[in-house]
């Protein structure tokens, strides 16, 4: 049987996952004025209308301030001790895995990421079996006959300069928040992918970019358009560990789906969650919002999010072409000092829009998780439909969980429904499993992932397994 | 089988169990009745090691072995099995899932391989012709929007599948119908196989008519006070506690 105590160790053991490499940057000196802006500009060798709206973002940004409204609580960021731009420059690390530190590679086993990928993670010399350089090529070979054009957002400016233009702040304008703002005054790079009329992505985009995408650095933007008729299913980040000096992450997702359009995005997120006192974590600002631009368009945003010290994010959906469709699945953990504030916003204005929320946080020590939504239905919105649920798990006694929606409705043919729940894993739980022979650790992580179900479903296969196994890494030491 | 001995157990600091003697032998099925508060359910509990009960005197021993020592989950791999009188829901696991989940962790104490999935499903559809369930049990989420006697019966459910050597039921009549009643009942008299040893805690004689006790004990104040036949189920009913007050006295 598992007391508090229990628990509380449990809960306890360490972040086993972190790792650094030490490797050569090229970088600009800290701090932020236009100066730095025009040189990054310059470093990548960018067209105007790119530096003329990065100096756009930069002076709404200096007269915009920090929000202060979320759920959150962190020692205030000095913006002007930040080095903007830092490219990496140097290989691998270590020769061989056997330098590679047991632990990570245990981790990488309990995680099933094949050698190859865990090599090129770890930082060790790739050898001739493999080779991400020709297996992104032979990718690319195959999505190009499609017309499908999937790239770095750096190659993307280069060579597709006209669509970058038609589409960058198109659904996240630049002074849209404050580190939205912040972010596309100095963004260095991220991905870009336009999938054509009628083109249905024959892959998940991104699961062999993990490793590319892994240098992507802090501010992040990435633009993805699905053009009429288009289906594509986008996996963003990866469930292996990552460590990152930098502490503020403040990425920008825009997706545009146009007429019969379907975007799937998935999100996994393991960023280092800071020590048992919160220092050193990670925070994650992202803004991520898609627009159904056309009828019947479809947005679906699924994410895990096991890391960070402070995760502040909305992926949203903006409903405007008719019967257009948005659909946010999220799961949220907190442990440690961890803070989420998360959730989503549907706003409908199409008629027939229609609109799912299902949320689970999960919160144990003294991580503090809130959902927080808004579901606005416009005036024009006729016969707009939403349905939202909203659970919380607690373990322990220490954590907290909070759950703010918001509904605007301006059209009384509106149908809107809102559930939520709250439970906590508690004694009598773990030992009715314990009296069936499952031990606590067990117990709990067949409880997270029976809670999470509805979530985790909605992955795709390949992933979904990964976000399984990482919730049971998570939580083995946290949730167990 | 199962050997109590001069048990003290209390719960944050109030003594329950004040010396309680017991010697269930193989196979046989012993009912313990009382009054509400009279420790029934503690004992059910100290027995299964929930950490709320604190044992300050006394030994609990299955098979000559001392229970006191090991955490719930290893007297569940030594044989225990406690049907609870309120099962837990734990939603979005299916009862097959954990079920599985529990034989295996069962197997692995006992240093036997893990069940496939064939072998398993198999001894599910066994136990469900069995114990006449409705094949859909299994696949719903573990006790989630059960009623109180679907609850019950997948008590019994488990306690078939995971076959252990000593079951206690606590309390398990409560709240069911006659119907229920008799289907929880014929669940638990087909696992009574001469070897297999229970301990079944109730409150009311009426369960005894069905679940036929080769021993019955009155609990009263943390002590044993009556031991009898089934017939002392009988006279309880027809007497009510106050005439063992009258004869412990």
């Amino acid at each position: 049987m598992a007391t508090g105590t229990e628990i509380e160790e449990i809960v306890g053991k360490d972040y086993q996952y972190g790792f650094v490499t030490d490797i050569e940057v090229d970088t600009v000196e800290a701090g932020l004025n236009e100066d730095i802006i025009r040189q990054i500009s310059a470093i990548k060798g960018e067209p105007v209308f790119l530096l003329e709206f990065r100096l756009a973002a930069y002076r709404k940004w200096l007269t915009m301030t920090e929000p202060n409204w979320q759920n959150v609580r962190y020692t205030p960021i000095d913006y002007q001790s930040i080095v903007y731009y830092s490219a990496p420059r140097s290989g691998p690390k270590y020769q061989s895995m056997d330098e590679v530190d047991p632990k990570l590679l245990e981790t990488f086993a309990k995680l099933g990421i094949p050698l190859n990928e865990q090599r090129a993670l770890a930082g060790v010399a790739v050898d001739a079996v493999f080779d991400s350089v020709s297996v992104a090529t032979t990718y690319k070979g195959e999505l190009n006959k499609l017309g499908i054009i999937f790239c770095s957002f750096s190659e993307a400016v280069r060579e597709h300069p006209e669509l970058v233009k038609k589409y960058l702040g198109s659904v996240v304008p630049v002074a849209d928040n404050y580190f939205a703002a912040l972010n596309a005054a100095v963004f260095t790079d991220g991905s870009f992918c336009y999938i054509p009329k009628g083109v249905r992505c024959p892959m998940e985009l991104s699961t062999y970019f993990r490793i590319n995408a892994a240098n992507t650095g802090q501010f992040e933007r990435t633009l993805l358009i699905a053009d009429e008729g288009a289906t594509v299913s986008y996996l963003e980040g990866c469930t292996a560990p990552q460590r990152d000096e930098n502490q503020l992450h403040a990425a920008v997702v825009e997706l545009i789906a146009h007429k019969d359009a379907t975007i799937k995005y998935s999100t996994v997120q393991n960023w280092y969650p800071g020590d048992e006192n919160g220092k050193g974590g990670i925070y994650n600002f992202v803004t991520k919002r898609g627009l159904c631009e056309g009828e019947r368009s479809k947005i679906s945003w699924t994410q895990v999010e096991t890391g960070s010290a402070i995760t502040w994010k909305y992926p949203s959906c903006i409903l405007k072409g008719d019967s257009s469709v948005g659909e946010f699945y999220s799961v949220a953990v907190t442990s440690l000092k961890q803070q989420a504030d998360t959730g989503t916003k549907m706003i409908h204005i199409g008629k027939n829009t229609k609109s799912t929320i299902i949320s689970k946080g999960i919160s144990a020590r003294q991580g503090q998780n809130s959902y927080r939504g808004l579901v606005k239905i416009s005036k024009k919105a006729d016969h707009a439909r939403n349905f939202s649920q909203c659970d919380s798990l607690l373990i322990g006694s220490e954590c907290g969980a909070h759950t703010f929606p918001y509904l605007e409705i301006q059209n009384p043919t509106a149908i809107v429904e809102h559930e939520a729940s709250t439970t906590k894993i508690g004694e009598d739980q773990l030992f009715y499993c314990a009296q069936r022979g499952i031990s606590a650790e067990d117990a709990i992580s067949m409880i997270v992932n029976g809670f999470c179900k509805d979530v985790l479903r909605e992955l795709p296969m390949e992933f979904a397994v990964e976000a399984q196994k990482l919730l049971g890494v998570t939580l083995e030491g946290s949730v167990g | 089988m199962l050997s109590i001995q001069n048990l003290h157990a209390s719960v944050a600091g109030t003594e329950i169990l004040k010396g309680l003697n017991l010697e269930v032998k193989p196979g046989e099925v012993h009912a313990i009745m009382g009054r509400n508060g009279s420790g029934k359910s503690t004992l059910a509990n100290v027995i299964a090691g929930r950490s709320d009960y604190e044992v300050t005197e006394g030994d609990i021993r299955l098979n000559d072995k001392s229970l006191l020592d090991l955490a719930p989950d290893a007297r569940a791999g030594e044989g225990i099995f406690l049907g609870f009188q309120y099962p837990v829901e734990i939603p979005g696991v299916k009862t097959s899932y954990f079920l599985k989940a529990a034989v295996n962790a069962l197997r692995k104490y006992r240093g036997q391989e893990p069940l496939d999935a064939f072998d398993f499903m198999e001894i599910l559809k066994e136990k469900t012709e069995l114990l006449e369930l409705d094949e859909s049990l299994r696949s719903r989420s573990l006790n989630e929007g059960f009623s109180g006697g679907e609850k019950k019966r997948n008590e019994i459910f488990q306690m078939a599948v995971l076959e252990p050597k000593l079951c206690i039921l606590d309390e398990t009549d409560s709240g069911l119908d006659i119907d229920a009643l008799k289907l929880v009942a014929n669940g638990v008299n087909s696992l009574r196989d001469g070897v297999r040893s229970m301990i079944v805690i109730t409150h009311y004689q009426r369960l005894l008519d069905y679940i036929v006790p080769d021993v019955v004990h009155v609990l009263q104040d943390g002590r044993i006070v009556k031991t009898g036949g089934p017939e002392l189920a009988l006279e309880l009913e027809k007497h009510g506690y106050d005439w063992v007050d009258g004869g412990a006295a």
